[in-house]
């Protein structure tokens, strides 16, 4: 389990515990956070679960596919260093604690 | 003397069917300010799922169950929608704005959604009903089938569209030996140009499946009412302890066929997702739709259930949202994404753009000039890009697509 904080756009705030082996977006749709659609179901197929990842995190997690590397060029809110795809990002007992600002737009 | 009629329970409004586009119907209801209540109502015992996976991560055991969920169990109680589930709706008495449920159970209703999704089609061949022999609908399909590839040596697939191939690439994965049968001449003959079909012949034969174009399945043979091997017109036998068949759906327009609303194949619904009756919509696998004064279509996507749901409750509160956007749709085999965005049917003209060779290109494709539909391997961009351009019509000639020089994605915006 992992505890991810969700900011969305807004400003507000919601905490999800998110069991180890799920991907964030599956913890965040299940879960109803704003922000998050994961249309596809996680098959990295619409860049409609796109998040910013705390600064501190960026370290903490492997590097994006070349997929993902091409889905984020197209995310429909700005794309910046600290751009991922929450699909993509499988929760560790290492990722407690880290913050996720959400974009203000997924399509 | 018949049992009275229990008085019906106020639905507010009701859903039949939580697929996707069900589940998308109650969400967007709220999400448009109705406050009423909201019944959503499943014949499988699994809250909402992603259903897509089904062929993919879950068959290649990726994902649980669990993570396939699309809301979690309190979301819907913090939404205040009745998530009923292991039940169907029976009837519908459209003047009394009633439905039945099969649990014996009436609940009234201003608005309802039909959401019913489709079946798959059955094998037209004797032994069809043998042991052994699956269709995939389902997470309980999805996991008899593991079971049996668990067990399986020989596995053939009758259909070379995305369910088949994609349960192909599953098989392969966990080594077993794969027949694919196909009864078109070339993979995916609905939807892809033939280039692409002979890519993806040429993609599976890498892997090790043995795929056989224009084999016409007459008979599936078994012995104590197990599937034993698959027999095509031409004589051939191929021996098989699991077959999987992925031949198309059919439509679940019972409930509104027989509730008198206008069907072909499916509900006939508009833009809105609305019916022939207005206090009836429909969405998703079971509805056809009639659009630009075009045949009526029917799209099997995820995209159509959760745009189509949207439109529905909008339809429902008396407004209207049309669905509009180019249809989209995925296929993941190995390691190659394909993306597809509009209906190629009709092309006079295709340009690919990348290289095959490296299994990184996309297939434009064009009617009178116009482009109508892209086809994306391994280049999600040119999907991405294609969405915008198909969406907002940007007038995009063969000669831009050919030169790799032109940023389309320039173009988009």
């Amino acid at each position: 389990m992992a505890k991810i904080t969700f900011i969305s756009h807004d400003g507000a705030e919601q905490v999800v515990e998110i069991p180890t082996g799920w991907t964030v977006m599956q913890g965040a749709v299940q879960n109803g956070v704003d922000g998050i659609e994961g249309e596809c179901g996680g098959s990295c197929a619409c860049a409609t679960c796109h998040c910013y990842v705390d600064e501190t995190f960026a370290g903490t997690l492997p590097a994006p596919s070349q997929t993902e590397e091409e889905m984020l060029e197209c995310t429909s809110s700005e794309r910046k260093p600290n751009s991922r795809l929450s699909c993509q990002i499988k929760v560790t007992p290492e990722l407690d604690g880290m913050t996720l600002h959400l974009p203000e737009t997924q399509s | 003397m018949a049992p009275a009629m229990a008085e019906p329970e106020t639905g507010g409004m009701v859903v039949a069917g939580a697929g996707q586009g069900g589940l998308q119907v109650a969400e967007s209801l709220r999400a448009e300010g109705y406050t009423g209540p909201i019944t959503l109502i499943g014949d499988e015992t699994q809250p909402p799922y992603h259903r897509p996976p089904l062929s993919k991560a879950l068959l290649n055991g990726e994902v649980t169950d669990a993570q396939l969920g699309i809301r979690g169990l309190d979301f819907f109680e913090r939404q205040r929608i009745t998530l009923l589930t292991g039940v169907r709706v029976s009837s519908i008495d459209r003047a009394a704005q009633v439905v039945r449920l099969d649990d014996g159970r009436c609940l009234s209703y201003d608005g309802l959604a039909l959401a019913t999704g489709s079946r798959v089609r059955p094998l037209p061949v004797p032994g069809a009903e043998l042991e052994g022999v699956f269709g995939l609908r389902t997470l309980d399909d999805a996991h008899r089938i593991g079971a049996a590839l668990d067990a399986a040596e020989r596995v053939v697939v009758i259909g070379g569209g995305f369910i088949g191939l994609e349960v192909a690439a599953s098989a392969r994965k966990r080594g077993r030996t794969v027949t694919v049968l196909e009864a078109a001449p070339r993979l995916m003959a609905r939807v892809v140009a033939p280039f692409v079909s002979d890519f993806y012949a040429d993609l599976h034969r890498s892997h090790g499946v043995d795929v056989v174009l224009g084999a016409q399945v007459v008979a599936l043979e078994g012995s104590g009412g197990t599937v034993t091997a698959v027999r095509t017109a031409d004589g051939t036998v191929y021996p098989a302890d699991a077959v999987v068949a992925g031949i198309g759906i059919i439509a679940n327009d019972d409930l509104a066929v027989a509730a008198g609303l206008a069907c072909d194949r499916g509900i006939i619904v508009d833009d809105c997702a609305r019916t022939s009756d207005p206090r009836i919509t429909a969405v998703g696998d079971c509805t056809v739709r009639i659009a630009d004064g075009a045949a009526p279509r029917r799209l099997e996507s995820v995209q159509n259930a959760v745009e189509q749901g949207k439109a529905a409750a909008a339809a429902l509160l008396g407004r209207e949202r049309p669905f509009t956007a180019a249809p989209w749709f995925w296929s993941d085999q190995y390691d190659v994404k394909l993306q597809m965005v509009g209906l190629s049917s009709g092309h006079d003209r295709i340009v690919v753009r990348g290289s095959p060779a490296e299994r990184r290109f996309s297939v434009f494709y064009f009617r009178d000039g116009a482009l109508i539909a892209i086809d994306s391997v391994n280049r999600p961009p040119d999907h991405m890009t294609g969405r915008k351009l198909l969406d907002k019509r940007v007038p995009v000639t063969p000669e831009q697509v050919a030169d790799e020089s032109v940023q389309l994605a320039a173009l988009a915006r």
